[in-house]
């Protein structure tokens, strides 16, 4: 026997206590969508999960209506400290029920339980952690003295993260003392339900957080309400496009973050083996479903094969399989939509002469998998160079000098995040100094953290979501930007 | 300066035939400074992650096992004495004994002038005696007395012999002098008969202070002809830690992707539970490879943990656990 073959260590399901069906949440209450309701399931082994509500326009508008009147009666009334109390609230309670949303969340996503367990809802907690405490200390924000609320904001998010990314959206709006409208992803509603359950238990002001659930139409009425005030969206570039177009000329604020290209640049005098760890954590973390993944290796030429030979002897211990696994390192494709794509754009790299490696792993019969994949000898002007691949495939393109590195890396479209790794600290902070990226990590790949802004140059986006910078996005500077006031400001 | 002779008859030539002909202080220099660095923070984060690794059921019982054939079960006291000895090793032939298939474990390690006393009381068990020499654990002494320390100890009958290397001299750059003193011990290591007692070489990484020394230190034991790279004597904090020998296991995994030799690796020192032993043996499966769970390629240097192992596996043999009064103390 193999030592290796480590026994099945499935994360129970049994802590979940999941309705048949899920309706929409507004006003405080679950209630029935008017559109044509449909399954989510897990993508792991394609059974169905449950039934979930889909909100039509005039769900959207109830919605909006709910949240404006929660804004003006109650949340705009309630002082940083109470609003902060809320938001404490909310993250001792996702800390409490972290183990079921952990296992919501791979069930869902089909993302590794180890992954939600030890980062999304870590984090997810974390972000409500760190936004509390601003709540009351607006002052400080960096936007004068007493900046104001926007008012309603419109949040539409993700499937890749999804519990995380509607923390990165809810903590600072309701700090900053917006209220919110928000779509989870059509393929992972599950974890924003059950933080609905949460919001209930925390017994948030109804109308102050309203999660409708549904596909692409309903996130389109979101955007464009008229009442809405500011606009957040994670997802594609082509998407955010369309939002940034029918947002103009609204007078809503907007804030996108959209897809990267990211450059994992390393040098010869790296540290060998925590690169390897680095690259391998970079693009197969989360089945490569990162917008900021590390999805072009950049490697000096002089160690290019050491550095390829490494990498596959790592891949080739990597477990492929059930995401309730604990020993699980790579989960399952999100939808089979993704998992059409990613195998469209891999036929194209190798059609267009790059070199394909993909680890030997067995593939489960059901579900959509994707076992890790190397592209070597990847040419700049290749589509797996240039593309989002959004998957668990890497392209590896060499460099021969930082200038060469730093050129390539920004030769992309977008400019979300990159990566360096050497043992030289000059090198790092010259080489970062030039790189076009909203986020650089050092000698790490893919860390989070809330005090740290995130967000991106170029075709990746605009606003900054984290720290201190991720407040503005849901702030207005009560002295250069007047808004009609009634009354006396508080 | 030139390394002097000895270093041409090392270990079958291993330095040599890695670095080129013209071994010197300079070239051997040249070649530890040049291996890529470490950063610590993602080493300690692999080291984690290997950590949450979970074990179930049949690969349990079988790491419980395998466990105990990796240990040095050690007493390295200044009261020890025969008797001592002697219910040390009595532990190593029957570790349970309500248990008659709990396996034997891979050596007893002992002072070098125990080692007489530990030969006589193993018989022809197939347990071997490990001895620690070269004035252990300092190892602040003239080389003279060096050598005659680890000959004596070869000479009573030690299977092997855990040296340390002279950590003053490696971290004032005089690796030329450390890489001398182990070939010189390992010349010392040789039998009548012409084979040689194996030897394990201490780095001490608690005192060497850095991953990049750790790194340096290894590749400096194994091209000077180490059998063993070895985390710790056990007498300096910290002892032996999962990033630490996570790191030498990727020297001896470069190692063997390079010439094809397998070099072996024991962490020791403060491994005192079986879930943290376990972690080790994930560790090594994942890094080095499953070939090295093996006495002859890993150890655990330890004297606490085959308690607990022995306790758990009463748990899953029995069910339930007992407790320390259902094993013996040595």
């Amino acid at each position: 026997m193999s030592f290796l073959e480590y026994a099945p260590a499935p994360e129970s399901t049994a802590i979940l206590n999941l309705k048949d069906s899920y309706g929409l949440f507004i006003d405080g209450e679950f209630v029935a969508g008017h559109g044509e309701p449909f399954a989510t399931i897990s993508p792991a082994t394609e059974k169905h999960i449950a039934e979930i509500a889909n909100a039509d326009a005039n769900d959207v508008d109830t919605a909006v209506r709910a949240a404006r009147r929660a804004y003006d009666r109650t949340w705009s009334k309630l002082s940083g400290a109470d609003r902060g109390k809320y938001l404490f609230r909310i993250a001792r309670l996702v800390q409490e029920r972290a183990r079921e949303l952990a296992v919501a969340e791979s069930l869902d996503n089909g993302k590794p339980i180890k992954e939600s367990r030890d980062v999304d809802i870590p984090l997810v907690a974390a972000w409500f952690f760190y936004y509390a405490g601003w709540a009351d200390k607006l002052d400080y924000a960096g936007l004068g003295a007493a900046p104001r609320a926007l008012g309603v904001a419109a949040q539409v998010i993700p499937w890749n993260f999804p519990l995380l990314m509607l923390a990165w959206k809810i903590a600072p709006a309701l700090a900053a003392g917006n209220t919110v409208v928000l779509k989870p992803a059509e393929t992972t509603p599950l974890s924003a339900l059950l933080f609905a359950e949460i919001l209930q238990q925390a017994e948030l002001p109804a109308g102050v957080v309203n999660i409708l659930t549904g596909a692409g139409d309903t996130g389109q009425a979101l955007v464009q309400h008229p009442d809405v005030n500011k606009v957040a969206f994670t997802g594609s570039t082509a998407v955010g496009r369309a939002i940034a177009k029918s947002v103009a000329g609204t007078g809503k604020k907007l804030t996108l973050e959209l897809g990267g290209k990211a450059a994992n640049i390393v040098f010869d005098d790296a540290p060998i083996d925590q690169a390897i760890e680095g690259i391998v954590n970079g693009i197969f973390f989360n089945q490569g479903h990162v917008c900021c993944a590390g999805s072009r290796l950049l490697v000096q030429e002089n160690i290019h094969d050491d550095v390829v030979e490494r990498l596959k002897q790592r891949l080739s211990t990597l477990r492929l399989g059930d995401p309730l696994d604990k020993n699980t390192d790579i989960g399952a494709i999100n939808s089979a939509e993704q998992l059409e794509r990613i195998r469209e754009l891999s036929d194209i790299g190798e059609a267009e002469g790059a070199e394909r490696w993909t680890a030997d792993c067995a593939i489960p019969e059901n579900g959509f998998w994707f076992a890790p994949t190397i592209f070597d000898n990847v040419s700049t002007s290749s589509r797996i160079a240039r593309e989002e691949i959004f998957g668990p495939v890497l392209s590896v393109l060499t460099f021969r000098t930082p200038a060469e590195a730093i050129s390539k890396a920004n030769n992309t479209p977008y400019g979300l995040s990159a990566g360096i790794w050497s043992d030289k600290g000059s090198k790092i902070l010259a080489v970062a100094d030039e790189l076009k990226a909203g986020v650089i990590w050092a000698n790490t790949f893919n860390r989070f953290d809330p005090a740290s802004p995130f967000g991106g140059f170029k075709e990746s986006g605009y606003g900054r979501e984290g720290g201190r910078h991720g407040l503005a996005a849901y702030l207005q500077n009560s002295r250069l930007e007047p808004v009609e006031t009634k009354g006396v400001r508080k | 300066m030139t390394i002097n002779t000895p270093v041409a008859l090392a270990s079958d030539g291993r330095a040599l035939s890695v670095l080129g002909g013209d071994l010197t202080e300079r070239s051997l220099r040249l070649h530890l400074e040049g291996l890529s660095g470490v950063d610590a923070v993602g080493l300690e984060q692999r080291a984690a992650d290997l950590g949450t690794r979970s074990i179930k059921t049949s690969s349990k019982a079988w790491a419980l096992d395998r466990i105990i054939e990796l240990i040095d079960l050690t007493t390295l006291e200044g009261a020890d004495t025969p008797g001592k000895v002697r219910s040390l090793v009595a532990k190593a032939l029957t570790p349970d004994a309500s248990d008659p298939t709990t396996p034997r474990v891979a050596a007893v390690c002992v002072y070098g002038d125990m080692v007489p006393y530990a030969v006589a009381a193993l018989g022809s068990a197939g347990i071997n005696v490990a001895a620690v020499a070269t004035a252990f654990p300092s190892g602040r002494a003239s080389l003279r007395v060096k050598l005659a320390d680890t000959a004596d100890a070869v000479a009573a009958g030690a299977d092997e012999i855990d040296m340390v290397i002279d950590r003053g001299a490696f971290l004032s750059g005089r690796y030329g002098q450390v890489f001398d003193d182990i070939v010189a011990v390992k010349e010392a290591c040789r039998r009548d008969n012409g084979s040689y007692a194996h030897l394990k070489v201490i780095l001490e990484t608690g005192e060497l202070n850095t991953y990049d020394n750790v790194r340096r230190a290894s590749w400096l034991a194994i091209l000077a002809g180490a059998d063993f790279i070895k985390t710790s004597t056990g007498k300096v904090a910290p002892a032996a830690t999962l990033p630490v020998t996570l790191l030498m296991l990727e020297v001896v995994r470069d190692w063997h992707r390079l010439t094809g030799e397998r070099i072996g690796v024991k962490p020791a020192g403060g491994i005192r539970t079986s879930k943290d032993a376990i972690k080790y043996l994930v560790t090594v499966a994942e890094t080095a490879g499953e070939e090295w769970l093996q006495p002859h390629l890993f150890r655990f240097g330890a004297s606490s943990l085959l308690n607990d192992v022995l306790l758990q596996r009463q748990k899953i043999t029995t069910g339930h656990y007992s407790g320390p009064d259902y094993v013996t103390v040595d």
